[in-house]
């Protein structure tokens, strides 16, 4: 009988496991969490075979390494990287046989941050509230992958897509963030508003699935006091005493008590997962914004 | 908010949790389609509603609804032993100016209600204590408070699911597992439930 389960060899910068999330317990405090481009994550499970929400890994930066203890089909998606099976160069965005025993290497990221390792069968931790992700919030779901882990794989499926490459998105030079208003923009200055929508900020390297965090002219308010704490969506542009604006990524918290300026359309979001430290971000305002 | 999600700004705590309840029994019943109710401390978020013209629609509506009050007797209340023992008693009685073990008496004779949870899964912000001044946060906060920790900040009790940092002020210790994902439900307190805190033997 084979051991469907693979071994860390190298668990990178921070390697978790993600699917869709588990959306519908944000009453009860529960992120929603679940893989950040959610569209290369569904494209190596198809990859793959696997159902959409299968658990893949997704990778920080630099990678990660595994060897399966059984033969499976892996795909690689995301932020592009190297891939290599015992050292061989193999296709990025394709289904890959490893043979079981063989070194599976996802390479740092060459543009981006996040790639995507799908592996037939799906990573099949315990699932909590219906949900395998890793959510480095509120600690619920698989704690991030460490060296010498062992993982259990899921039943392989039938087949696997039959595809000889697909597209890689192109790096974006700037990350545009289509922005409508936010349930608190009136907490702010005109002058602030309009700085929001008109000036560059860059992706600050404290970034991190909980939110994107940026550097540039500070936002400054209408309206001083406390805000009592209220619900918060994907995507929210959270306004912290420094100005400098958070968005909100799958990890946020479910209420908070700063004032939310704008919240970023989801369409939007993909792209932010992927902007690396320094990336320029423009916020393209959306919607009617008064007074900016 | 968004394209998918409505925040709506009520009066105060209880007109959120009135309209709280009324969106819970309209989605029971089938005339509301939303994944998120997250009632706050005078707001409940709808998210993921169907889409934009949803969302628009509803928010249309929504000032024309009839909200019935909540009523008093509507759940069981849910009763957690505590152990008044915490660090932070003397500073909040202090606070409140009365001798220490009065405060095991006042807050034990309340009856809370869990307003909203955020912070960590399964952390509850109860309201319920009256009458006496709101008790700050700490200036700087623990880096640890271990779990069970019953605590007060501002107009809020609450219990630490999980030992975490935190900055209410501690006044006793729970032995009741407020959170537990491989139990159903996980969450001992979800929004609408009623608790009092029953004082055990030291």
């Amino acid at each position: 009988m084979t051991d469907r389960a693979f071994a860390v060899v190298r668990a990178g910068a921070l390697t978790t496991v993600q699917d869709g999330g588990r959306p519908g317990h944000a009453h009860l405090g529960v992120p929603r969490s679940g893989a950040l481009d959610r569209p290369a994550a569904a494209l190596v499970n198809r990859l793959v075979g696997n159902a959409s929400g299968a658990a893949v890994l997704e990778t920080t930066l630099n990678g990660c390494a595994l060897r399966p203890r059984c033969a499976v089909t892996a795909a690689v998606g995301g932020a592009p990287c190297a891939v290599t099976v015992d050292g061989r160069a193999v296709a990025w965005g394709t289904p890959v046989r490893v043979p079981a025993g063989a070194l599976l290497e996802v390479g740092p990221a060459v543009y981006g941050v996040r790639s995507y390792l799908a592996l037939g069968g799906g990573v099949a931790v315990e699932p909590v509230l219906g949900s395998r992700a890793t959510d480095l919030l509120s600690g619920l779901g698989p704690p991030p992958l460490t060296d010498g882990a062992v993982l259990p794989l899921g039943v392989a499926p039938l087949g696997h897509a039959r595809v000889d490459t697909v597209p890689q998105p192109g790096p974006p030079s700037e990350l545009i963030l289509r922005t409508t208003p936010g349930p608190r923009a009136d907490w702010f200055t005109t002058a602030a508003l309009r700085t929001l929508l008109t000036r560059p900020y860059r992706v600050s390297s404290a970034s991190n699935r909980i939110g994107l965090r940026t550097e540039g002219p500070p936002l400054e308010r209408a309206t001083t006091g406390e805000l009592p704490s209220e619900g918060m969506v994907l995507g929210a542009v959270q306004v912290p005493p420094d100005g400098n604006p958070v968005v909100f990524l799958a990890d946020h918290p479910t209420t908070g008590g700063y004032p939310v300026v704008g919240v970023v359309g989801e369409q939007d979001l993909t792209a932010a997962a992927q902007a690396v430290p320094g990336t320029v971000v423009r916020f393209v305002g959306a919607g009617v914004w008064s007074g900016a | 908010m968004g394209e998918r999600a409505l925040l709506v700004e009520v009066a105060d705590g209880t007109a959120a949790a009135a309209l709280h309840a009324e969106l819970l029994r309209r989605r029971a019943a089938g005339d509301l389609q939303v994944r998120e109710i997250v009632p706050a401390a005078r707001t409940v978020l709808l998210d993921g509603l169907t889409g934009h013209d949803e969302a628009r629609r509803l928010a249309a509506r929504l000032p024309s609804w009839e909200i019935p009050p909540l009523s008093a007797r509507a759940e069981d209340v849910l009763e957690l032993p505590v152990r008044y023992d915490g660090p932070d008693l003397a500073d909040v009685a202090a606070l409140w100016g009365v001798p220490v073990p009065e405060v095991a008496r006042i807050h034990s004779a309340a009856e809370f209600r869990v307003a909203f949870c955020g912070f960590a899964p399964g952390f509850g912000y109860l309201t319920g204590l009256g009458g006496v001044p709101e008790v700050p946060r700490r200036a700087t906060p623990r880096t640890a408070v271990p779990a069970g920790s019953v605590g007060l900040a501002g107009p809020y009790t609450g219990v630490y699911p999980r030992a975490s940092p935190g900055g209410w002020q501690l006044i006793g210790t729970t032995e009741a597992v407020l959170w537990d994902h491989a139990r159903v439900p996980a969450a001992l307190l979800t929004p609408g439930t009623r608790v009092r805190f029953v004082p055990e033997a030291r």
